[in-house]
């Protein structure tokens, strides 16, 4: 197995087992530490997170494949995450669904060929009382127009 | 009046802990750490604090179901999963007073003879997860958290546990299990939480705004905590969320003796652009929808029973005229559809269903007798599921056709959407 925590990674981990009775309970933030240092949870990412817990993989792909911010396949650089909720509905976030889509040129679901953009809409970001909303990364974006999903997309290079 | 807590979150500091100190923070724990566990729990039962996550069970009533033994270890889960749609608040508590949230957990802890507390926080929340974590750092480094905290002889340890992305993870089961390491499916009940929870152990779920008021009802008493609702049985201030197109969106603290109509026209400031309104969720979209004229009904749990709705997580959405029912019914669909975790087959296969449905009416193309059929799935839903969330589509579904009907009639009845497919 060539796949291996960096030596950082190895420590954060070792600490998050600290926290909790067993080491079930760290599938998930093991996995969010995989995903930050992996990219993506592919198979072989897997394999790696089910023998450094001492698990199945299927146990771990089971857990991994539940949870929607567990990355299966590779997403861009830029992972535009816009809310198609009701409250972001109502303040026209279909309509800045569409002009994304437009912008990168990819529909909701896909990943620029360039590899910098990847376009998905979610269900409420809790956020509702500065819709529409877009989670990019870790950050959100609030209170989106036209004209300021334009000047954070040109900001992302 | 009186405001618990967000007294001090216009001060960009509040967030740390010298300030907190300073604004008098952490002298509730010190009150606490003077009394009796019993106490304490019993300012809390005459507080009427209701849990704030959407079902308004009371507090104290609540910590009552542990188990009177202390042999096994008890544990204490923040639910700090937002996702209620129309739903923010908690996530205003962690960024500007995650003091407040840590203080009464190590009140209640304390109370609880609990020495261990996950607090689940949504895996959106990477901000406020962040300022968070800042804040239990802090603390430990303080010796507000950890061994022996302030002289007091009580050991207590925070891990802030973070979700991944399933809304169902705020059902207090499935909270548990996606602590343990698992899916977040929900469990059958009994065993309830309180006697097998975390790791089997006896556990207690509450919400982050619930755990938050905590320590002013310790400073000020419950008497005092119940009266500053101003409704019976409804104790304290609540923070209600205010979205979609009024003229000032966002967070509002106030006592559960306030009308609907204050909520959306005096604190909200009305509908924005002279529009008007045509219907409002008043507790988060789980809850049943109110028509335009029924919104003069006091916002305590009591009165908006009676209403034929609930408080739930007092997210108010506002819905102006000229907003297609059927849409907005068809995105809430969408939600569940996606959010329903599979176990139970009434809600994977009925909120699928419903969406389907939904979609083919939104899109012209309905049937005759589309609409009794949704409500007919709707009976093979409610009630007959491990968790709430099958009710939880169920009652917007349902409220939505009794009180727009026509809407949904028409657009079978035309074969389109009067609205164009449009929001």
């Amino acid at each position: 197995m060539s796949l291996a925590f960096s030596e950082e990674t190895r420590a954060k981990h070792d600490r998050l087992l600290t926290r909790y009775p067993n080491r079930e309970a760290a599938i998930l933030p093991t996995l969010y530490l995989a995903q930050r240092e992996f990219g993506h949870l592919s198979d072989e990412v897997i394999l790696y997170v089910a023998d450094l817990l001492g698990f199945t993989p299927a146990r771990i792909y089971g857990v991994a494949t539940f949870y929607t911010m567990y990355n299966k396949k590779p997403v861009g650089k830029y992972h535009l995450q816009v809310c198609r909720n009701l409250s972001c509905s109502l303040m026209g976030a279909e309509h800045l669904i569409e002009h994304v889509a437009m912008k990168i040129g990819v529909k909701p679901g896909e990943t620029t060929a360039d590899g910098r953009f990847t376009l998905s809409t979610v269900e409420c970001l809790g956020s509702c009382g500065t819709a529409p909303v877009m989670q990019v990364n870790d950050d959100y974006y609030e209170n989106l127009t036209e004209e300021s999903i334009d000047a954070i997309l040109d900001g992302l290079r | 009046m009186e405001l618990v807590l967000t007294k001090h979150f216009g001060n960009e500091r509040y967030r740390h802990l010298d300030t907190y100190t300073e604004l008098g923070g952490y002298e509730a724990l010190r009150k606490a750490f003077s009394m009796s566990k019993e106490a304490i729990v019993e300012e809390v039962k005459k507080a009427n604090l209701r849990g704030r996550g959407g079902a308004g069970f009371p507090a104290g009533v609540k910590w009552g179901f542990l188990p009177k033994d202390l042999s096994r270890p008890r544990v204490l889960v923040i639910n700090a999963d937002e996702g209620e749609p129309g739903t923010f608040k908690d996530r205003l508590i962690m960024s500007r007073g995650p003091h407040l949230l840590i203080e009464g957990i190590v009140i209640t802890c304390y109370a609880l003879e609990t020495h261990v507390c996950y607090i689940y926080i949504r895996g959106e929340f990477a901000r406020e997860e962040g300022i968070l974590q800042e804040a239990v750092d802090e603390a430990y480094a303080k010796g507000f958290l950890g061994k022996d905290i302030l002289g007091a002889g009580f050991d207590l340890d925070v891990t802030i546990h973070r979700g991944a992305g399933a809304y169902i993870c705020g059902e207090e089961t499935s909270t548990i299990n996606s602590i343990e390491g698992k899916r977040g499916w929900p469990r059958v009940k009994p065993p309830f939480p309180a006697s097998v929870g975390a790791f089997g152990r006896p556990t207690i779920v509450n919400n982050v705004e619930t755990i938050a008021d905590v320590p002013w009802i310790v400073t000020h008493g419950g008497d005092r905590f119940h009266a500053l609702g101003g409704a019976e049985k409804n104790g304290g201030t609540r923070l209600v969320g205010v979205s979609g197109p009024v003229n000032r969106p966002g967070i509002y603290e106030l006592p559960a003796a306030v009308s609907l109509r204050e909520v959306i026209y005096t604190h909200a400031g009305g509908l924005k652009d002279g529009k008007t309104l045509k219907a409002v969720i008043p507790g988060g979209s789980s809850t049943p929808v109110l028509k335009a004229n029924e919104i003069d009904v006091t916002f305590d749990i009591e009165s908006m029973q009676k209403a034929g709705t609930m408080t739930g997580t007092s997210g108010v959405i506002v819905i102006p005229e000229g907003t297609c029912m059927v849409r907005a019914l068809s995105v809430l669909m969408n939600f569940y559809a996606h959010e329903s975790c599979g176990q139970c087959t009434p809600c994977r296969e009925g909120c699928g269903w419903l969406a389907k449905i939904l979609h083919r009416i939104e899109n012209g193309q309905g049937r005759k007798g589309d609409v009794a059929l949704i409500l007919d799935v709707c009976d093979h839903m409610m009630g007959r599921t491990i968790c709430a969330l099958a009710d939880a589509a169920v009652m917007p579904a349902q409220s939505f056709i009794w009180k727009f009907r026509e809407e949904f009639d028409q657009h079978i009845r035309d074969q389109k959407c009067p609205y164009g497919n449009r929001f």
